[in-house]
């Protein structure tokens, strides 16, 4: 009975994280899937709505800034208002130049955002992080609390399905797939390719700090290690990567097909004596790299391939577009 | 007077340059793979650990000083890197260079996760002890290891210059650089080249990793810590203009140890915290105001 | 209608465009034909805003548009196809032509979650009017394939119907009828001088076939290395012994 309590648990903590995982890689989605966009910092904003969110609903404490006690949508809003911002000023920097250009300034922002975790202790407790964020449903009886905490997710990450794949099959999604297929002729089309990328960048990462804000809360405490460019931004790219890029089901499936192969295989290594068990954990990023190269190669469109349609039946039975995109 | 000068010169100006000169370094490297593969190479930090490892090892073996196991240790990071493209970027030589770009950034972290294995993330030291500074002048205080550091760069890139000025495939190389279609019109080898930019590529960027680790020590985030003043030291320079990567990688050097001298009353100018991000603002200016560099790099 | 001063255009060492001053008067089919590498497609770049002049200046209707971007630039009428077809490859032929009119709700992220009724009318017209442009240029039958299925000359046809797609005052053709079987050509042609006549665009077309740009054509403007070498009716500049030069002296006799 306290085993199978115990895997049930362990399987909606799963969910949970899964879920958190799942709208990264939606907003991933749009910024990569959507409008051919390298955001090689995901960590940076994940980890802006993290801390906006945590300081806005903290009791007051002297460790770091807090006290404002904000209901949670007020706290959600605002992280990923804050990250808009930020990634709205990186867009303006980058979305000129090629694309690596953006990748090499967003894991900028990414390290700058650490710093400034790391060093502002007055704000942000340093690298002790912020303790005792206040978790959602805390008072309900166990286990509804976390079976609601797991609504929540899942309700949004429903919520941004529809809504994307709404945006996709749109007018919308169709400057962004011409765009994404040739540039100059998007342009003599009267399309401001510039505006089109930003949507696409900002939105992103406005989904990426609201994931960040949840593990927050879940979590119940944030520190600078959320910021890790491994577990944050790349395990997110091998979950759309390997689920399928611009398939907003494929992202979906990628995060939580991903992460329960990651945290299994975390169990997995835990079980093993302690020196081994820490060698292991490099095995494991390393398979994991191993798997982004592979599917990279042989199977870039991933489980879940890209549908193109907003006009006709046609288009999404043709075997889709080669996983080469035009280069910008 | 003396004394403030003396300060200085001792504890900002020649730290400034040894470490703009390992950036340099580096940045030669990530510029000539910018330049001619076309994409912004995020394992190229990863390849710098890899030299120090390397080198560490060698030093353990073998009881020799760094710099003499540097050219093995150069050798060994060449193989393994020559090794990766075959395997992880060869197959995208026709694709859009951001699947390069990906592709190098999944690279970083698993060489990054093979030297987490092999070596522990345990800090190591390269050169045991501590060195006394030599005197000079009563005032100028430089330390034995900067000395050997600013000199290894200087023989390097001595080379570096010989070699893109007189041979051939350095030349063929920067014709790349300047134009690949035509490059490729006038029957260059265009494999050859690229094996030639992975070779100096590789090894410059060991180079830079053992000699940061002889100025400060061995750690597997090394590599990852210096990648984003690379990146800034190569856009500052130009993209695909080496001696626009040693002028830039010499200014950011430079520019992150003085933001810490107390310009302005006793404190220092900047929160040495914030030491890195330096880097990162000289280069989000560039790329704002001139981001083809100091040197009419390329933009693309 | 378009009254171009002075332009220059510069790669590097070489001038693409020199000094180039000519003038585009509504209602006209104005030819640019010249010898390969004249720079009639570097003109239009910079008419269209692809390309910033190096000097000079572009009047379009008694406002200097050079230097504005592409984008802008269609909203004010100007409208261009390319010479190497730039379809949306992986698009369906009706999108393709779907994604041109302007003023698209639909095209404001939110507006689709918030206003579904109002994009979803707006769709209608421009569906219908992406149909009635593949019934002008008689390949309904294509509306669903993919547009990097098509053949070149099919892809021609698509170029121009993305031109349809729009109130354009100015349209700018570059070799309609290049790589185009002779039928197609002729149909091509017809097409043109029924849409001049029909809708009123104003066309600047370049084109290599000589008996296109007689039939169509008034004026004529010959471009040569950069510079206009003359310009009038077809006839007078077929007989310019200057011209004649230009186009037989280019290669052989050197
Ligand atoms: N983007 C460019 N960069 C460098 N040279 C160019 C570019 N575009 C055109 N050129 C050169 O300018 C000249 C004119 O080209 P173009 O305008 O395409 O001629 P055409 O009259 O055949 O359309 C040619 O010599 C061409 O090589
Ligand atoms: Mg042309």
């Amino acid at each position: 009975m306290d085993q199978t309590y115990g895997i049930f648990l362990y399987v909606i903590s799963l969910l949970t994280m899964g879920g958190i995982y799942a709208i990264l890689a939606l907003g991933l989605n749009i910024q990569w899937g959507f409008t051919g966009l390298f955001n090689a910092g995901i960590a940076g904003f994940y980890a802006i709505g993290a801390y906006v969110s945590a300081i806005l609903t903290t009791a007051p404490t002297a460790r770091h800034l807090g006290g404002y006690e904000m209901p949670y949508p007020v706290a959600f809003a605002a992280a990923m208002i804050v990250a808009g911002i930020l990634a709205w000023g990186v867009g303006r920097i980058c979305l000129r130049l090629r694309s690596d250009y953006l990748a090499i300034a967003t894991i900028g922002i990414a390290e700058i955002f650490r710093l400034i975790l790391k060093n502002e202790t007055w704000a942000t407790n340093g690298p002790r992080g912020v303790s005792m964020v206040p978790k959602p449903f805390a008072t309900l009886p166990e286990p509804w609390n976390h079976l609601a905490f797991l609504a929540m997710v899942l309700v949004t990450v429903a919520a941004i399905y529809l809504a994307l794949e709404t945006a996709r099959k749109s007018p919308w999604g169709r400057v962004m797939t011409a765009i994404r297929e040739n540039e100059p002729a998007a342009r003599a089309a009267g399309k401001n390719v510039a505006r089109f990328r930003m949507e696409g960048f900002v939105f992103g990462c406005m989904l990426m700090a609201l994931a960040g804000a949840y593990t927050s809360h879940y979590l119940k405490f944030i520190g600078p290690n959320a910021t890790d460019p491994l577990t944050a931004t790349f395990l997110v790219w091998v979950m759309l990567v390997v689920g399928g890029s611009a398939n907003n089901k494929g992202a979906i499936l990628g995060a939580f097909l991903m992460w329960t192969v990651w945290s299994a295989t975390e169990i997995l290594t835990s079980r093993l004596p302690d020196d081994l068990s820490i060698r292991t954990a490099y095995v494991r990023i390393f398979l994991i790299g191993l798997v982004l190269q592979i599917v990279l190669q042989k199977f870039p469109r991933g489980i879940l391939p890209e549908q193109r349609l907003a006009s006709s039946a046609k288009a999404a039975e043709n075997t889709g577009r080669p996983a080469d995109r035009p280069s910008t | 007077m003396i004394d403030f000068i003396g300060d200085l010169v001792n504890f900002y100006l020649i730290p400034g340059l040894v470490l703009g000169s390992i950036y340099a370094l580096g940045a030669i490297g990530l510029t000539m793979t910018f330049g001619i593969l076309r994409f912004a190479n995020f394992a190229h930090g990863e390849t710098m650990t890899l030299g120090a490892y390397f080198a560490w090892t060698l030093v353990q073996l073998t009881g020799w000083h760094p710099i003499a196991v540097l050219p093995i240790a150069m050798g060994l990071t060449v193989l393994v890197v020559l090794g990766i493209d075959r395997g992880f970027y060869k197959p995208f030589r026709a694709s859009p260079t951001i699947m390069l770009v990906i592709a190098s950034f999944g690279m970083m972290l698993m060489v990054r996760s093979v030297v987490q294995f092999i070596w522990g993330v345990q800090m190591k030291a390269m050169v045991p002890g501590i060195q006394m500074p030599v005197v000079l002048f009563d005032w100028l205080r430089i330390s034995p290891k900067h000395m050997m550091i600013i000199a290894s760069v200087l023989v390097l890139m001595f080379a570096v210059h010989y070699l893109l000025t007189y041979t051939k495939i350095g030349k063929a190389m920067r014709a790349m650089s300047d134009s690949p279609e035509l490059a490729r019109l006038t029957g260059i080898n265009t494999e050859a080249v690229i094996r030639a930019t992975w070779i100096i590529g590789a090894a410059l960027a060991a180079a830079a990793g053992v000699l940061l680790a002889v100025d400060t020590h061995v750690e597997t985030m090394m590599g990852f810590k210096l990648l984003l003043p690379v990146f800034a030291a190569t856009i500052l320079g130009g993209i695909g203009r080496p001696y626009g990567a040693v002028a830039g990688g010499l200014v950011i050097g430079m520019a992150e140890e003085l933001s810490s001298y107390p310009w302005i009353g006793t404190e220092p100018l900047l929160n040495p915290g914030y030491k890195a991000g330096v880097a990162f603002a000289i280069m989000v200016a560039m790329l704002i105001w001139r981001p083809s560099g100091l040197f009419r790099g390329k933009v693309y | 209608m378009l009254r171009v001063e002075n332009l220059n255009m510069r790669f590097g060492g070489l001038q693409a465009v020199r000094d180039c001053s000519f003038e585009i008067e509504a209602g006209t089919i104005t030819g640019l034909i010249g010898p390969n590498g004249a720079g009639k497609t570097t003109t239009f770049n910079m008419i269209v805003g692809e390309l910033k002049p190096t000097s000079g200046r572009i009047v379009f209707e008694g406002e200097d548009i050079a230097g504005l971007p592409a984008y802008k630039l269609f909203h004010k009428g100007i409208v261009r196809t390319f010479q190497i077809p730039h379809e949306f490859g992986q698009m369906t032929v009706l999108e393709n032509l779907m994604v041109v009119p302007p003023d698209q709700p639909g095209e404001r992220l939110f507006v689709n979650w918030i206003a579904r009724a109002k994009v979803a009318a707006r769709e209608r017209q421009v569906r219908q009017r992406a149909e009635e442009a593949l019934e002008f240029l008689s390949i309904s039958h294509l509306r669903d394939e993919l547009a990097g299925n098509l053949s070149g000359g099919q892809k021609k046809l698509l170029e121009l119907g993305r031109t349809m797609m729009t109130d354009a005052r100015l349209v700018l053709l570059d070799e309609p009828g290049a790589g185009v079987n002779p039928t197609l050509l002729l149909k091509i042609r017809d097409m043109i001088s029924e849409l001049h006549r029909e809708r009123g665009y104003t066309f600047c077309l370049i084109e290599h076939d000589m008996d296109l740009i007689s039939s169509l054509c008034d004026p004529v403007i010959v471009l040569a290395e950069g510079c206009v070498l003359t310009q009038g009716k077809m006839e007078d500049v077929r007989r310019d012994p200057e011209v004649l030069d230009a186009y037989l002296g280019g290669g052989e006799d050197e």
